[in-house]
């Protein structure tokens, strides 16, 4: 079996999110590779959820349109998503709350709203039940569903093993999910999000605090912190709103502490006077910033890519930036430990420009499989003679110092200043300072040779492609497949800022046409590519919130013949 | 340490008169004698807004970081929690800390954070060269205020009473001795420590001579007590009106600090990775 997709929906505070995980856990279990979207409008009771879960024995990161199996939780589910069954696919409904009318695929109707009065159960409980029968139906032993059960439930365990084994009992089998654990030497991997690994990432490079205002989808980032970071020591702090966030970083970091900040659109347009402060400052910090769909408020739980020139560009002024765009929680994980050590190595923001997809997500994770990364020593100052902050030097990086320091005084200004850091406004200086900060760009450029800031995704048939298309952030999967199915080429660009023209030139090898495709409505890496001489054919837009599905892709480009 | 050892080659800008020089003198005498004593001078940080306050920090051989104008406070905060056996010591002005900064001013109180924010209190924009600000009296004539601010001005030591500061002082800038004691006194104290100073500004809001007549120094007062604490600060409201405006110490106690919330070290790289990896369980 290559692909198996389940899909299951109920209302907002029915636990679809932790169902999904449920779902792709057993998969996970039985040796397979999981991706989950999952689809939230932003309210907390009510309203529609779904979370889709797709495994296959093939690393994916991307959605199909059609499942294998529908988990209906109450009857929206039914009429939102009968467009996505086959013939084949087999729908597991709550039969206390859900008819079936009209649907010709084969269905299992488990008494949910009387097994949990039975017992005693909450309403919470449903989806525990219901996957009792899901288990069955696909043809999951009882044994593993028991053991994720028991790993994972927090509260009331006995009670929801109760549920879920009434589920199994009462549901028939239909499938025989195989596993493939005897074909793949490999213990289960964890599952987690974007945002998870983005903060693992940082961890592993030595994070000292993490700084945030809540933002969906951007707040699990600060979750997570929040819990798992003070036992490696993270100071995390909550503040008044993103302009504190921002400047509370570089408070930090003027101590010698790194420290990242997180947040959205809006929470970013917030930050970018503090943003501009660090590059005139020369001070290190790293922005987890993760696009939903704008402009202003827009879709606070859907994706978009709207964001890349705003960051770009944002901040007064003319200053170097690193801009990392992960695909998924892999790239997540690596790159954030590299936009953090970058950060620190060339005195610069740093970005980690996120979407809602990677961000909230659900990819099993291989640490050996993300890349080795460790933390960078930071250039510091040898100790000799008077410090100043802002010395020249050959590459631009002055050495740093973090007080306290016997003797010296160690000055930091967000006005044009002197090696030393007094303000001035001496043309020559200015001029020099200018020309020392843009210097760093150089060498991080430079730097960034050593890394694989364009990925060519579909290599072996890709090859001899000639048609590409390109992609940054979380279209890498849903790209991927698609080039591959259809023998085209791939093109990842990770690195946004310094621009790695030649590693695109490089990876753009014999290709003719080339394919942007984007969740903009601008094209914005298109047009980034073509400010640097790459002339883009064709772009596939997609900018109503939801992510391409690997169908809408291959559609939009058998419509253009590819 | 003689307190011109504190001094750097940076020019002094302010205008002839300026209120500001007795803050710069007051600070430089007391962080020269604290040295001597119970804080070192490379443990002492400032930490500036923009104004002509913000100056002060170009003219201190001292650490320091020239923030952006109104953002002082979340810098410092932060500053402070990086290493909390660091001094803290920022200037603000009237308009940086009451106006546009005003979000920062009210939450480092509420977290009696333990820095201590001298309040350059002019009244007025000097940098922007004469406009009203949160603190100007109602009717004041500046340049984006013509006929007369139509808005009554804020009281900023009932402010950080009320939102929990836990050192509160005023000070005149005519009047050294008192200035260096408040300083020293507000540095001193573990906590969140607001001094307000009657900062005169002779460009655009030159008060001495109705500062002159009418402030006084508190005695007898007891800084103790919150109620007595609000009834002296509401004895005058930074209106027009001639009542006496008292100068010392308001306000002071003890309570729990923000930065005595974090603690713990950074593992080394090796002992992050182990837990990176055990953490990585939870998720299978
Ligand atoms: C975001 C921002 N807005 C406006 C300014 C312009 N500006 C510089 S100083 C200042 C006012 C200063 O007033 P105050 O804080 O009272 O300081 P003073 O000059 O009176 O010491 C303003 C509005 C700025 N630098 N930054
Ligand atoms: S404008 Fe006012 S506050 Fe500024 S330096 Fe001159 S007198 Fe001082
Ligand atoms: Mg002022």
């Amino acid at each position: 079996m290559d692909n198996f997709s389940t899909l299951i929906g109920g209302i907002a505070g029915d636990g679809i999110n932790e169902a999904g995980i449920t779902v792709a856990r057993l998969f996970c279990r039985l040796g397979y590779n999981i991706y989950m979207y999952y689809d939230y409008p932003s309210l907390i009771r009510g309203g529609h959820n779904f979370s889709l879960v797709r495994a296959s024995s093939k690393k994916i990161a991307a959605h199909m349109d059609q499942i294998d199996i529908l988990i209906a939780l109450n009857q929206e589910t039914i009429e939102k998503h009968a467009v996505r069954l086959k013939d084949s696919s087999f729908v597991i409904y709550d039969a206390d709350k859900v008819m079936l009318e009209g649907i010709t695929q084969k269905g299992c109707g488990l008494p949910i709203t009387s097994i949990l009065k039975e017992a005693g159960a909450p309403a919470v409980m449903k989806n525990t039940c219901i996957l009792g029968g899901y288990c069955k139906v696909v043809g999951i032993n009882w044994s593993i569903l028991e053991s994720v059960l028991k790993k994972h439930m927090e509260k009331k365990l006995e009670q929801n093993l109760l549920v879920a084994r009434q589920g199994y009992d009462q549901a028939i089998e239909s499938y025989r999910i195989d596993s493939l654990s005897s074909k793949i030497e490999r213990n289960p991997l964890p599952i987690i999000t974007g945002n998870q690994a983005i903060s693992l990432g940082l961890i592993k490079a030595g994070l000292g605090a993490y700084v945030a205002y809540p933002m969906t989808p951007s707040s699990s980032v600060l979750d997570f912190m929040a819990k798992f970071g003070p036992q490696f020591g993270i100071k995390v702090i909550h503040p008044e709103n993103e302009i504190a966030v921002m400047l509370m970083a570089q408070g930090f970091a003027y101590a010698g502490v790194k420290c990242a900040v997180g947040t959205s659109g809006g929470g970013f347009c917030l930050m970018t006077e503090g943003l501009s402060l660090a590059g005139m400052a020369e001070i290190p910090v790293v922005v987890v910033m993760v696009q939903r769909t704008g402009p202003s408020t827009g879709l606070p739980t859907y994706t978009g890519q709207g964001d890349l020139n705003f960051i770009l560009s944002a901040g007064q002024g003319e200053f170097p930036r690193f801009v990392v765009a992960p695909g998924d929680a892999e790239d997540a994980y690596y790159w954030s430990a590299v936009a953090l050590n970058m950060a620190w190595k060339y005195q610069v923001p740093s970005f980690i420009l996120s979407d809602k997809i990677v961000s909230e997500s659900q990819y099993n994770f291989e640490l050996a499989g993300a890349g080795t990364v460790e933390e960078e020593a930071t250039q510091q100052w040898s100790g000799q003679g008077k410090y100043q902050r802002y010395s020249f030097t050959d590459n631009g990086v002055s050495p740093m110092a973090f007080p306290p320091q016997k003797g010296q005084a160690i000055k930091t200004d967000s006005y044009m200043h002197d090696e030393f850091g007094i303000t001035t406004e001496d043309a020559m200086l200015n001029k020099k300072m200018t020309d020392k900060r843009l210097l760093k760009e150089r060498y991080l450029a430079d730097d960034l040779e050593r890394y694989e800031a364009v990925k060519v995704l579909s290599e072996g048939n890709g090859e001899s492609a000639k048609t590409a298309l390109l992609c940054w952030g979380s279209n890498k999967g849903v790209c991927q497949e698609a080039a591959e199915k259809l023998g085209l080429r791939a093109i990842q660009v990770l690195v946004l800022s310094p621009f790695p023209a030649k590693q695109l030139k490089d990876a753009l090898q014999g290709i003719e046409r080339l394919v942007a495709v984007e969740c903009n409505a601008t094209a914005q890496l298109a047009r980034l590519g073509g400010f640097f001489g790459f002339e883009i054919d064709d772009r596939i837009l997609k900018y109503d919130g939801r992510p391409f599905s690997l169908n809408d892709l291959e559609s939009e480009l058998g419509r253009r013949g590819i | 340490m003689n307190p011109m050892d504190l001094a750097t080659y940076g020019k002094n800008t302010w205008c002839p008169g300026c209120g500001n020089f007795s803050i710069l003198s007051a600070i430089r005498s007391v962080l020269a004698e604290l040295d001597g004593q119970m804080q070192s001078i490379e443990n002492v940080v400032l930490v500036s807004g923009i104004g002509c306050h913000a100056k002060i920090v170009d003219l201190m051989n001292v650490n320091s970081f020239y923030s952006i104008h109104g953002r002082v406070l979340p810098v410092a905060t932060a500053i402070k929690l990086a290493n909390p056996d660091l001094t803290v010591i920022c200037f603000s002005g009237d308009g940086d800390s009451l106006a546009e900064g005003l979000d920062h001013l009210v939450f480092a109180a509420k977290r009696n954070i333990d820095v201590t924010l001298i309040l350059h209190d002019n009244r007025v924009y000097g940098l922007t060269t004469g406009q009203f600000t949160p603190t100007s009296p109602l009717g004041f004539k500046g340049k984006s205020t013509p006929n007369g601010s139509f808005e009554h001005p804020l009281n900023p030591p009932e402010l950080m009473l009320a939102s929990g500061a836990t050192y509160i002082a005023r000070g005149y800038t005519h009047g050294i001795g008192l200035l260096q004691k408040l300083f020293r006194e507000a540095i001193l104290h573990k906590g969140f420590s607001f001094v307000d100073v009657l900062q005169v500004c002779v460009s655009y809001n030159n008060l001495y001579e109705a500062y002159n007549k009418r402030t006084y120094e508190l005695k007898d007062h007891d800084a103790s007590s919150y109620e007595e604490a609000q009834k002296v600060i509401r004895s005058w409201n930074y209106d027009g009106s001639d009542v006496p405006i008292p100068l010392g110490k308001f306000y002071e106690a003890d309570a729990r600090r923000l930065d005595q919330a974090y603690r713990g070290s950074m593992p080394n790289a090796l002992d992050r990775d182990n837990s990176i990896s055990e953490l990585l369980e939870n998720f299978i």
